[in-house]
């Protein structure tokens, strides 16, 4: 056996298995060069990008630039240390060089994302510095008795390290106090917390929502002749190529109050003119038009699964005496669970990220997670902020992508 | 093949043909922008050949601070409120304003004694003075018809949906003059935990009825569309509502918020030389004059004052229309820029903690 | 679907009240998309129908709204309309700036996302590629990645693109990609390329390799191969992955939000603009003109699917 392998040689006389193993070599080395040039496209615009704003959530160093001297002062005494008069004449070196360099507004930012009212602290006391004289262990204090406050202490010992984990502790509402235990901050500055439970519930909802339409509509298309149902198939995809923001608009313009609806509902008596109902710039509004644009991806994979169920298995279940409803939740149900489970899951993973619509049409509390990294980039500029709730966002998509993965398999997505 | 190449010569001929001098503007959006264009940009561009792109932001300060932050200044001049001139002038953000290179008054007199008090800053310069104020729809009142801020947290007699600003600014000053808080006591108050907390409180009054909005241009809309009964409005945008369009609508000036606007350029724009022209034209007296011809705010130049005259329409006197109309401030609250350089930040956060609750 | 003969009059009923329901889901599916067509000729500013458009009477329709896209913007919109009027509005109206920005950047991002995308679903297709699924997770991701968190990483990477270039100690100064058609086209390209992939990879399932070795064998070189053998046969994908992707550039707001400047901003920017300002009528004529692109793209689309599939023998059920 083994003389005959040995025998086996291609025409130029090279044994015929390494032959075939640089060819194979040859094959997948062809299927990677033809990835390549996009795999390289992807990592440079997109996960890079990502990446790099990532790191912003643990990298700040807007104090830590501005305080060179208080940084020195921290390495020399550990944490629990007396805040001496070296500790206080280093405080005015640095407030010295914020005022010099223009630096007190972002370093007081920095504090005050740990320590409400800290940034006017910062820019009054720079504003003052050349006024303070030694001891500063009672000018400074004099000034404003806020600084011998040790949670501030512990504030500017940690923020004098860039590299921190205390954005991610504020997108938990989670703060230290001041021997540095973690804790959750005071009851009525909770927000983050409950946005991703909203988030979360809101989704859950809009998904439920979408399965409970999409599938009676998917087995009405999967149960008619062909010619039928890629009629009204159309009905279906029109809406997945509309744009999104003409979809939103329709919705702002039929539910506001002097809207289509509303006028409907007047003319037909149902509610009196002053009684009009408020279906937009609130959560309603949010749901409502989330799941208008998100039935199609919930009806497209059903109706892919739906579609090769033969129906001769209900009819089978029948004969052999089972009620329709029988035949229906033990024959056909179980077979469409992969379609729902798909469909179910693609809508969860892009409602989770939601921005457009709900920043269009969701007032105050039908406003997500999306919403507030948004917020924290353009008006707050809390940047490490909106980066740790992003990251946590993005851990928590990539995790049900990957969920996704596994159950139905990236290769199934289907586009119409 | 090659009908692509041409098709693909002639988009991007198209796309990148405007390559003329030209100056980018960031401005407030809505009717405010609109008169700013007939005003300043239409004239400008007649005059030096220079294009001006007006851009609408919800508040300029807010791209502007993301630039500067981000290192990508893409407008060149931003239209501003003083707090945050100062603010970013103290961090160096933005080119700074010789008063003596601004055109004097047409009887000479020099632009640094032309201006009104406080409209000359080291960085930027103003252009009108404007007031927030409360506007509510005639039609809805019939029984008789709010007159005070207190009315506004009156759901009781004046039912109703309120719309409101959505930050701390230009609401917890209306909630403390509501709560009987004198006009010259508002910072004192706000200064302080208690004072805060007593303005939360009263917002908490009517939180419930409240659609928030954050464009100035979207209060006129809310109460044109009936989503509410009440708002707190940009004078100059709820005029242009009734005065041009004949809305139901009218305005409560007790406790309004009286605040001036600025232009200013920030360090490194791409067009600085034409945003100076920009500037330098766009607050000389008559220009100034002339913008008070298409909404009702009031020029930063006393020797604009003479000028002013007709609404467009030619037959409505602008005067009383006007924030700086001794009948509207009454009870007015003066903007205290440097109060809200430094606690901008601050109560924002609590206001925004505050609404997620 | 028909109802069975053996249907109980319970049975009949329910199947009634079902198809009834099938309908309502069905209006709630199109009703908003249609509904914006008719209100886009009110002649009223409001958002309903006003009694003289319910009695069908011409006075209670106008297109004072789509007049008013026309001129927006522009520098002197009364007067004739001669050459010097079109040229004003070809040059200066905001909606058709804007309709050019968005036609140019979503022309290059479907260029770069089709042939990028097309190359790489060749490759995933083959049999013997390595690490299939994982490449696939990653070119996929775009789609599926919240787009706000795509945005602000390009807000940042596009401020300073060559920032950690600085950190191997190359120069990391280079000018920026934001506010530049090349970023946003870039980032277009990369939001478009899954549905490229998705659609082609798609096609390629059908698609028997052998036909290669086939062409090869009777004397062709790759080249060839690809362009008379491999290429006819996938198009149908290849072009519907087009649409899809340039489908995606024209729709995109959040992106451009983030990076453009005042000279790149899309139909979408503007439209985000509009609504959040004064939705004035005149957005819902730019929804209708919309509507109507994306029923012409739908048409191509369902054409080249049932093409396709007559191509590869794969006969409808």
């Amino acid at each position: 056996m083994t003389d005959a392998t040995a025998m086996l040689t291609t025409n130029d006389g090279q044994p015929l298995k390494a032959a075939l193993a640089r060819s194979q070599r040859r094959a997948r080395r062809n299927a990677l060069l033809l990835v390549a040039p996009l795999f390289l496209f992807v990592l440079i615009t997109f996960v890079i990008p990502i990446g790099q704003m990532l790191s912003q959530s643990v990298y700040n160093n807007n104090f830590s630039v501005a305080a060179p001297n208080l940084g020195a002062w921290f390495d020399d005494h550990p944490q629990g240390s007396e805040i001496d008069e070296t500790a206080f004449a280093a405080l005015v070196a640095d407030l010295q060089y914020m005022k010099e360099e223009k630096l007190s507004g972002s370093a007081g930012t920095r504090i005050n994302y740990d320590i409400s009212g800290s940034r006017s602290l910062f820019t009054g006391s720079a504003r003052k510095v050349d006024d303070l004289t030694p001891p500063y262990a009672i000018s400074v204090p004099a000034l404003d008795e806020k600084w011998t406050d040790p949670n501030l202490w512990r504030a500017m010992r940690s923020a004098s390290s860039p590299l921190t984990g205390d954005f991610y502790l504020a997108a938990l509402d989670l703060t230290r106090d001041e021997a540095g235990v973690i804790v959750q901050v005071e009851p009525r500055q909770r927000v983050y917390k409950m946005l991703f439970g909203r988030t979360l519930m809101l989704s859950a909802l809009i998904t439920g929502i979408c399965l409970v339409l999409a599938f009676p509509i998917a087995h009405l298309l999967a149960t008619l002749p062909l010619a039928k149902s890629n009629l009204l198939m159309i009905l279906v995809l029109l809406p997945f190529w509309t744009s999104l923001l003409v979809r939103t608009t329709s919705w702002i313009v039929l539910l506001q109050q002097q809207g289509v609806v509303n006028s409907l509902l007047v003319s037909l008596g149902i509610i009196g003119d002053d009684g009009r109902i408020q279906m937009i710039y609130n959560q309603m509004g949010t749901i409502i038009a989330m799941t208008h644009i998100l039935l199609p991806f919930m009806v497209l994979p059903l109706y892919s699964v739906m579609r090769p169920i033969p129906p001769s298995y209900v009819r089978a279940a029948r004969s052999l005496g089972a009620s329709s409803w029988t035949a229906f939740r033990r024959i056909y149900l179980p077979q469409t669970v992969p379609g729902m489970a798909a469909g179910a899951l693609l809508v969860f993973i892009l409602s989770v990220g939601y921005y457009i619509t709900p920043a269009l049409v969701g007032g105050a509390d039908g406003q997500l997670i999306s919403n507030l990294i948004a917020f924290h980039m353009q008006k707050s500029l809390n940047w490490s902020l909106a980066a740790a709730l992003a990251g946590l966002l993005l851990f928590g998509v990539l995790v049900l992508y990957w969920l996704y993965d596994k159950l139905v398999g990236i290769d199934n997505l289907k586009l119409g | 093949m090659k009908t692509t190449l041409i098709l693909t010569t002639a988009l991007v001929g198209a796309g990148f043909a405007a390559a003329a001098q030209e100056v980018n503007v960031v401005s407030w959006g809505g009717a405010y922008s609109v008169s700013q264009v007939e005003a300043y940009n239409k004239p400008f561009t007649e005059k030096t050949g220079i294009k001006v792109n007006m851009i609408d932001a919800d508040n300029p300060a807010s791209p502007l601070k993301a630039q500067v932050e981000a290192g990508n200044i893409t407008g060149d001049v931003f239209d501003i409120e003083v707090s945050d001139a100062i603010r970013l002038c103290d961090e160096g953000a933005l080119v700074e304003i010789n008063p003596d290179d601004l055109p004097p008054a047409p009887d000479g007199t020099p632009a640094k004694d032309d201006f009104v008090p406080g409209a000359l800053r080291e960085c930027a310069v103003a252009n009108i003075v404007w007031g927030t104020v409360i506007a509510y729809d005639t039609t809805k009142f019939p029984d008789g018809q709010p007159t005070l801020a207190a009315d506004f947290f009156n759901l009781e007699k004046f039912p109703g949906k309120r719309g409101l600003p959505k930050n701390a600014k230009r609401t917890l000053y209306l909630a403390l003059i509501a709560d009987g808080v004198p006009a010259g006591e508002i910072y004192e108050k706000l200064a302080t935990p208690e004072g805060v907390a007593q303005a939360f409180a009263k917002l908490d009054t009517i939180k419930d009825s409240v659609v928030w909005w954050e464009a100035g241009a979207q209060p006129p809309q809310l109460l044109a569309d009936g989503e509410v009964t009440m708002a707190t409005v940009y004078n100059g945008r709820i005029f242009d509502a009734i005065v041009s369009e004949g809305k139901p609508f009218d305005v409560i000036w007790d406790g309004q918020y009286m605040d001036l606007d600025m232009f200013a350029i920030p360090k490194g724009s791409p067009n600085p030389e034409a945003a100076m022209e920009y500037l330098k034209f766009a607050t000389d007296t008559q220009r100034l004059a002339d913008q008070a011809m298409y909404i009702s705010y009031g020029p930063s130049r006393k020797s604009s004052a003479a000028l002013v005259g007709m609404y467009k329409d030619g037959k409505t006197a602008m005067a009383p229309h006007m924030p700086t109309n001794p009948a509207n401030i009454v009870n007015a609250v003066l903007d205290d820029p440097e109060f809200w350089a430094d606690h901008d930040v601050e109560l924002n956060e609590q206001f925004n903690a505050w609404l997620a609750n | 679907m028909a109802l069975p003969v053996y249907a109980s009059p319970l049975e009949r009923a329910w199947h009634y009240t079902y198809l009834v329901l099938c309908g309502l889901i069905f209006l709630f599916l199109i009703a908003p998309i249609l509904i914006v067509m008719p209100l886009s000729f009110n002649a009223e500013p409001y958002f309903t129908f006003t009694p003289k458009m319910l009695a069908l009477n011409p006075e209670g329709y106008s297109l004072r709204w789509y007049d008013s896209l026309l001129t927006f913007g522009m520098q002197a919109p009364e007067g004739p309309r001669n050459v010097a009027w079109w040229s004003d509005f070809w040059n200066n109206a905001r909606w058709m700036q804007v309709a050019k920005h968005s036609v140019i950047i979503g022309f290059f991002a479907t260029l770069v996302a089709t042939m990028l995308g097309t190359l790489a679903a060749l490759g995933l297709s083959r049999p013997e590629m390595p690490f299939r699924r994982g490449i696939m997770a990653v070119l996929i991701s775009p789609m599926i990645v919240p787009i706000i968190i795509t945005a602000t990483g390009l807000f940042f990477f596009y401020s300073k693109p060559c920032a950690l270039l600085a950190t191997v100690g190359l120069p990391g100064e280079c000018g920026k990609l934001a506010g530049t058609y090349l970023g946003i086209i870039l980032a277009h390209a990369t939001l478009g390329i899954p549905f490229v992939i998705i659609t082609v990879t798609a096609t390629l399932v059908g698609f028997d390799q052998s036909l290669i070795r086939a062409s090869a064998s009777l004397g062709a070189n790759p080249r060839t191969t690809f362009f008379r053998v491999v290429m006819p046969l996938i198009l149908p994908g290849v072009i519907s992955g087009a649409l899809f992707a340039f489908v995606t550039s024209f729709d995109e707001v959040v992106v451009v939000l983030f990076v453009a400047d005042f000279d790149q901003q899309t139909i979408p920017r503007q439209m985000w603009s509009g609504i959040r300002e004064q939705i004035s009528p005149a957005i819902l004529a730019v929804a209708t003109i919309l509507v109507i692109i994306s029923i012409a793209l739908l048409a191509t689309v369902e054409l080249l699917r049932r093409r396709s599939e007559r191509l590869r023998g794969v006969t409808p059920r």
